[in-house]
């Protein structure tokens, strides 16, 4: 238990009405990248909202390094290290590039200015326009302003919603690289993602969920190799998830 | 020509600046708080009156010799600190539960009440009668012949454009004013970022109420003082944060400048020899405008929120 940066047992829970959750389970332990995979509906994103205080639970436990965070606001999370980009509206579109980092960096009162260099290292187009407002800048580049702002408080674990929805295959394999490099710097990663397969082959671990509750629990790449998971959630080969890999 | 601009042209720029300096504070509010903040005339009017105590105080110093015009200048900080204060107390006592609650509708209705509730006090303390700063005509400086343009103009004038730079200067370079700006892009994502929202609403109220106070203590100094005036400036000043569109504190400014001069510049007689616009009808002027605006483009001139 000693390495486990995030621990939820037995989530369960909705926006009010019925439970879209029934009893979930994820982990992360330090330094992975752990992907949630599903169809419409399964409660992926909700399970991610859970872990950040953002929808509230009947049932269940959450544990951040070792502590209870239950009963914890999002700033609170942010606080002690954990980070979220939401799926929309992830960025201030009328700030600058450079405003939305230092936003992120809010609950600093340091010097960050090491951290917007390693953002900007990191996503170099933003550097160039970084005294643009944020709304200018294509699907992609908004991504990497997303991701940024969420990397300024050095968080060590960043929860990332659909972090390529609507993005074009160049672009989506440029967030998975740059999801692989924040990783590498020791930052545990949870996603959900609709491109499942590509997920996968970045994760460490996968959890497969459907109408609110863990159906498989594994390896990326064993998921991957489970013909049952292909068949039901990964749509077999060839298909539109897969579309985006064909030239990786 | 020279007419128009002494008669026209500088009073609409005093007007327009008096409804820029309440309509930003209406266009943040609607923007960080999501409320169409009906309470806000009132708030100018509070802060008129902690003009009009500010000048009786003075009255008992040494300072009573100065111009009344320049102990109200004096006394601009307290009517802005003082206003402040009340609103955050208002938003405390009544606005905040109900926000809890997210039913912002009631706000809006919360904010009727206290509109009455300002304006009774103003008169239980004030009286209903119309007062002024000093009794007597103000005469025109000489020093700008053929311009005649009245001390207090001078006055209104450079102090609102000084607090619009204030203001420009604080949105764009400290971090509270940047993350007013990300709230009124967009709360929820400011809340999940770590920005501490609580502190961003105190500060929306104390410049909000700040700068309304400003304008209601420079609508006394050109014109009076009776409890009813922030009231009849609802209209004008919602007119101008629409126009401008909601949440854009620049939008706000010209919004303001663009009604006032709308406005006055009405009452001028372009065909004809009587006045385009009867004075008593100008603020339909205001009104006309902001029903266009929101028939054919809500969002005013600088994409602002849907009302």
């Amino acid at each position: 238990m000693g390495s486990d940066l995030l621990r939820a047992n037995g989530m369960t829970g909705g926006y009010g009405g019925a439970d879209i959750l029934k009893g979930v389970d994820l982990a992360v332990e330090a330094g992975e990248i752990v992907a949630i995979i599903g169809p419409n509906g399964a409660g992926k994103s909700t399970a991610m909202k859970a872990v950040f205080g953002l929808v509230r639970l009947r049932e269940g436990e959450i544990r951040f390094r070792g502590e209870d965070i239950g009963a914890c606001q999002p700033d609170e999370l942010v606080r002690k290290g954990m980070a979220y980009v939401p799926q929309e509206r992830s960025i201030f579109p009328s700030l600058t590039v450079h405003e939305n980092l230092e936003m992120g960096a809010f609950i600093r009162r340091d010097d960050f200015s090491h951290v917007i260099d390693l953002v900007y290292n990191l996503f170099p187009p933003l550097k160039d326009k970084r005294r643009q407002q944020a709304g200018e800048l294509s699907g992609g580049q908004r991504q990497m302003v997303a991701f940024g702002r969420a990397l300024m408080t050095e968080p060590a674990l960043l929860l990332l919603d659909e972090p390529t929805a609507g993005l074009s295959p160049v672009y989506m394999r440029e967030i998975f690289e740059r999801v692989i490099a924040v990783n590498e710097t020791g930052v545990g990663i949870l996603m959900v993602e609709q491109n499942a397969r590509q997920a996968l082959k970045i994760a460490h671990r996968g959890y497969v969920l459907a109408t609110g509750e863990n159906i498989f629990t594994d390896s990326g790449d064993a998921l991957l190799a489970n013909p049952e998971v292909a068949e039901s959630f990964l749509g077999g080969h060839g298909n539109q998830a897969d579309r985006g890999g064909t030239h990786a | 020509m020279i007419d128009f601009v002494n008669q026209y042209l500088i009073p609409a720029l005093v007007l327009g600046g008096i409804y820029a300096l309440g309509a930003i504070g209406v266009s943040m509010i609607y923007a960080i708080l999501r409320f169409a903040h009906f309470a806000h005339g009132d708030l100018m009017a509070t802060g008129a009156y902690i003009g009009l105590l500010v000048v009786w105080v003075l009255d008992a110093t040494p300072l009573a010799e100065l111009s009344v015009n320049v102990r109200l200048l004096i006394g601009l900080p307290a009517a802005f600190a003082g206003t402040a204060a009340v609103a955050i107390l208002i938003d405390r006592l009544f606005y905040r539960p109900f926000r809890r609650a997210r039913s912002m509708i009631v706000v809006v209705i919360a904010s009727f009440g206290v509109a009455l509730m300002l304006r009774s006090l103003v008169q239980l303390f004030f009286g209903v009668d119309v007062i002024n700063y000093a009794d007597g005509i103000q005469f025109p400086l000489k020093m700008f012949q053929p311009l005649r343009i009245l001390e207090r103009h001078i006055y209104i004038v450079v102090v609102t454009i000084a607090l619009m730079l204030i203001l420009h200067w604080f949105l764009t370079r400290t971090r509270t004013g940047k993350a007013m700006r990300a709230m009124s892009d967009d709360a929820d994502l400011a809340r999940v970022s770590g920005i501490d929202t609580e502190r961003v609403v105190i500060w929306t109220w104390i410049l909000g109420a700040g700068l309304v106070a400003v304008a209601g203590v420079f609508l006394g100094m050109d014109t009076r003082l009776v409890p009813t005036m922030g009231w009849d400036l609802l209209l004008p000043v919602f007119a101008a944060a629409i126009l401008g569109g909601l949440g854009q504190p620049y939008g706000a400014i010209a919004g303001g400048l663009i009604i006032g001069a709308m406005e006055e510049l009405s009452t001028y007689p372009w065909v004809g020899d009587g006045p385009l616009v009867p004075p008593d009808y100008k603020t339909a002027v205001a009104f006309a405008v902001m029903v266009l605006m929101l028939i054919f483009r809500p969002r005013g001139i600088f994409r602002g929120r849907v009302l």
